[in-house]
């Protein structure tokens, strides 16, 4: 018999399909207890506009697959960070043409600091040169940048680091 | 197939109409406090009221990556809005779209109407750079929902800084013409920027900080003299007026 996280595991981003939720680290928990499933997800961002059709998709998804009552719960806590995506889900990205993210910087305790260039690097998904050039730290989705290779010349996007 | 059917509004997929579920629903949490309550509308409004001056932007950026930029940014603050405005307690669209100017808590920063492209930089970095200032210390705050949302929000907010010192520099150590609007603009701003430390007075150092940094590198003053704001205009009405047109007319309404 599957389980409740296995059904829940197959579920994919709305904006990202290539990923299931779990790969992106939004899954944070299934529990099974007195026939109801608890599902708790996390927000990548506090405006994604996706957060219903992902409660909605598990919902449906679960009940499909004969589990009666369904919860879904939002965890604002502890904040999601693009370091949770898991190996598979950044292999996915990278061959969806969308570069990974590298490690997040760790929060400061105290102000965080201004940055007045461009800090963030990326190997192009295509050719994989280095030599690669932000267009614009906000791109198609709040979670990914737009990028340039010098190499290729082609756009890519990029998951962001936060 | 019938578009207007049930089955296609209710499949589950149709996530950006109406019906939008309370984005706090499924969030563990105790009812607020009258000042915990009173905090988070404000700092809500703030963020609606600043989405929308950030929305009325979109089709007139200068270039297609601010197009977008500044969209993200509106997004942004509109998940944060969204947030703080439930954890009053009370509906979110009924204090978006069912209050009257009055009743709405948002700094004068926010509100006042768009002006140039310069305007909205010298906006974006003294509005971000003091929201951050505001959040960084909601993280410690003892009520879980809003120290949480303002831990998400200091990692949002430093992006928005971040892009407006950039402008900021760009313009300021610009041509002739850029530097004069940013000066322009900033003599405009610089009255309604008191209003911002009326609650924490001991942020402005650290906001004065990063400003006088960001202005140095753009070569641009501080304006000096702080001039006492002019009366306050009907700019929040105006803005109401476009922002609840649809909800206030057709109240009833789904789509």
């Amino acid at each position: 018999m599957v389980t409740a996280r296995e059904v829940a595991e197959t579920v994919t981003d709305p904006e990202l399909p290539q990923l299931t939720l779990a790969d992106l680290g939004v899954l944070r928990d299934v529990a099974e207890r007195d026939g109801r499933v608890t599902v708790t997800i996390t927000p990548t961002y506090t405006g994604c506009p996706a957060l219903d059709t992902m409660r909605d998709d598990l919902v449906r998804r679960l009940t499909e697959a004969g589990f009666a009552g369904v919860d879904v719960r939002i965890a604002l806590s502890p904040a999601w960070s693009s370091d949770q995506i898991t190996a598979a889900g950044r292999r996915k990205l990278a061959a969806a043409g969308i570069a990974p993210p590298g490690r997040a910087p760790r929060p400061p305790a105290g102000p965080v600091p201004l940055t007045l260039g461009p800090t963030r690097t990326a190997a192009c998904p295509r050719c994989g040169s280095p030599d690669t050039e932000e267009l614009s730290e906000f791109g198609a989705t709040a979670c990914r940048a737009l990028r340039r290779c010098r190499s290729c010349r082609e756009p890519f996007d990029h998951f962001k680091e936060i | 197939m019938d578009l207007y059917d049930d089955d296609f509004t209710g499949d589950g997929h149709w996530a950006f109409g109406t019906g939008f579920r309370d984005p706090l629903d499924g969030v563990p949490m105790t009812p607020a406090s009258p000042e915990l309550a009173e905090r988070c509308l404000a700092l809500g409004d703030d963020a609606l009221v600043m989405s929308h001056r950030i929305q009325e932007w979109c089709t007139r950026a200068p270039e297609l990556e601010d197009e977008v930029a500044l969209a993200n940014i509106a997004l942004d603050l509109l998940g944060q809005a969204r947030l703080l405005l439930a954890r009053t307690g009370r509906d979110e669209d009924a204090l978006a779209f069912h209050r009257e100017a009055a009743g709405f808590r948002n700094v004068r920063l926010a509100e006042v109407r768009n002006g140039d492209f310069a305007h909205l930089v010298v906006r974006l970095l003294v509005f971000s750079t003091w929201r951050l200032a505001v959040l960084e210390r909601l993280r410690g705050d003892p009520d879980p929902v809003l120290a949480a949302i303002a831990d998400k929000g200091v990692k949002e907010v430093a992006y928005h800084r971040d892009y407006a010192a950039r402008w900021t520099i760009m313009l300021g150590d610009g041509t002739e013409h850029s530097r004069e609007r940013m000066e322009r603009a900033l003599a405009d701003l610089w009255p309604l920027v008191g209003e911002l430390f009326t609650r924490d007075p001991d942020l402005r150092a650290g906001f004065d900080a990063v400003i006088g940094e960001v202005l140095a590198r753009a070569t641009l003053k501080v304006p000096a003299g702080t001039a006492p704001p002019g009366p306050r205009g009907d700019d929040l009405a105006e803005l109401l007026a476009e922002m609840q047109g649809v909800a206030r007319s057709l109240p009833e309404a789904t789509w």
